[in-house]
Formats: C-alpha cells, sequence, structure tokens
C-alpha cells in the first residue's frame, strides 16, 4: 500500500477531489439563478409572450454575455456529468474513451451553434 | 512514472439484468438515478434544445415556425411528437434543477440524516412531476 501514495499514486479517473464536484455545483448555482432571471422577466412582462418579448430578454449585451458563460458553464457541468456515467457503467476502456470523445464533440458542437445563435438575431 | 496497482479485486455482487429489476429503491434512489436519467436524456436531446431556441429568437419568420412545431408539426415530425419529447424535456429540468437544489441545500446544512433524505426525495418527486402535469397540460393545450 506504501508505495501507491505521493508520486506513486494511482493518477487515473476523476482526479479523486474537490475539483469538479465544486464545479458542478458552482455551474449548476449559476444555470439555476439564469433560470429565475429569465423565469423573472417572462412572469413579468405584460401581454402574450410573443417574439418581441422573448428577443428582448435577450436583447441587451449584458444579457447575452451572462447568457454565453451560462452556456460555457453548462456544457462542463455536461461533461463532468457525462464522464461520471461513462466511468461508471462503461468498463472497457477503448469503448469509455471512444464515449468520452464522442462527448466532448457533441457538446463542444452544440455550444459553438448556441452561441453562434446568441449572437445571430 | 507512475505505476498503476495490478491485481485489485473486483467485487461484482451483482448482475443488471437479474437482480435489478427485483431491487426495491428508496424514494432518494429513485431520485439519484432518475437524476442522472434526465442528465443524460438532456445531453442527447441538447441539438433539438438548441434548435428550439434558434427557431424561438432568430427571426419573426422563425418565431413563426416554432410555434407552427407544436400546432402543425415540422418536417417530418408531427406536432404531438414534438410535444412530447417537450414534455420529457420538461420533466427532466424539473428533475435536475429540484433534485440539484436538493443536493445544494444538503451541502449546505449537512441534513444527511435518513429522515430528511426520505422527506425531500418525496418532495422531489411530488413537486417536478406535479409541475410537469401542470406544464404539460398548457403545452398539450389543455388550459
Amino acid at each position: 500500500m506504501t508505495d501507491s501514495i505521493g508520486s506513486k499514486r494511482l493518477v487515473v479517473g476523476a482526479h479523486y477531489g474537490l475539483r469538479d464536484w465544486l464545479a458542478q455545483r458552482i455551474t449548476a448555482t449559476l444555470m439555476a439563478l439564469f433560470t429565475l432571471l429569465v423565469l423573472l422577466q417572462l412572469i413579468f412582462s405584460s401581454g402574450p409572450i410573443g417574439y418581441d418579448t422573448w428577443a428582448g430578454i435577450f436583447n441587451p449585451q449584458w444579457m447575452r454575455a451572462l447568457t454565453f458563460t451560462v452556456i460555457l458553464a453548462l456544457t462542463y457541468h455536461v461533461w463532468v456529468g457525462m464522464r461520471d456515467i461513462w466511468m461508471d457503467y462503461i468498463k472497457p476502456v477503448g469503448i469509455r474513451l471512444g464515449l468520452q470523445i464522442f462527448t466532448i464533440v457533441w457538446l463542444l458542437s452544440c455550444m459553438g451553434w448556441a452561441v453562434q445563435v446568441l449572437w445571430r438575431f | 512514472m507512475t505505476e498503476p496497482v495490478r491485481n485489485r479485486p473486483e467485487f461484482r455482487n451483482i448482475n443488471a439484468f437479474a437482480d435489478l429489476p427485483s431491487y426495491r429503491l428508496p424514494a432518494a434512489g429513485w431520485v439519484s438515478i432518475l437524476h442522472r436519467i434526465s442528465g443524460a436524456l438532456m445531453f442527447l436531446l441538447l441539438p433539438f434544445i438548441i434548435w428550439l431556441f434558434d427557431k424561438s429568437i432568430s427571426s419573426e419568420i422563425s418565431f413563426a415556425k416554432f410555434k407552427a412545431a407544436f400546432n402543425i408539426g415540422v418536417g417530418i415530425y408531427p406536432a404531438w411528437f414534438i410535444s412530447l419529447v417537450t414534455l420529457a424535456l420538461v420533466w427532466a429540468y424539473l428533475h435536475h434543477l429540484i433534485a440539484g437544489l436538493r443536493h445544494l441545500y444538503m451541502d449546505a446544512t449537512h441534513s444527511v440524516d435518513k429522515a430528511f433524505s426520505y422527506r425531500s426525495a418525496v418532495f422531489t418527486l411530488a413537486l417536478s412531476l406535479g409541475l410537469t402535469v401542470l406544464l404539460g397540460a398548457k403545452l398539450f393545450s389543455l388550459y
């Protein structure tokens, strides 16, 4: 046992530490607050919610910047979550690596698309 | 260089297909596995979510298409199918959010006893399903 600590410790897996646990909670809090912010703006808008109300919420530059940050937070949050799922259920290293690569490609593609949508309208 | 520990003992005492269906999960167990399932579902449907965001916000014309997707359908997908997938997403989001807030609350207050675990798990399941029914009725134009 004693030869598997310090510089010889087993360095595979999820870093066995605080970083991802904390990141998961910080990104989650950010997304929950963002949900509340959008929801409150919808609730306190007057009249039926049409295109103008909806686009108006995301139109200010600060809201676009904040939404951008939330998209980044979401991407990291989903990466940590999906990687946990693959590590728990998929044991063969090759298949797990393949699924992790798929997850990264899927997430970064979605992120790029979402950011484009955000700044295009 | 680090040497991985060789020949670690592995204990595999359940068979997913033979044993899992007969397991009776406590409420907190249901919240936990549904937290995973709802998260994975939203991950897989991420392109659909961005597509909805794209259509809803790009222009007046795309907003009309967004609304039509739920009333008439879009491409090969009928309106009921779009609505059903959206309903699944509504549930997934609500469950994931409420179960996540439960996590944060337990972390912050160290509420890790059995009684709180059970009460908050039942609350999570009831609130997420209740709100899903409420919003689902709206989604399918029942009120």
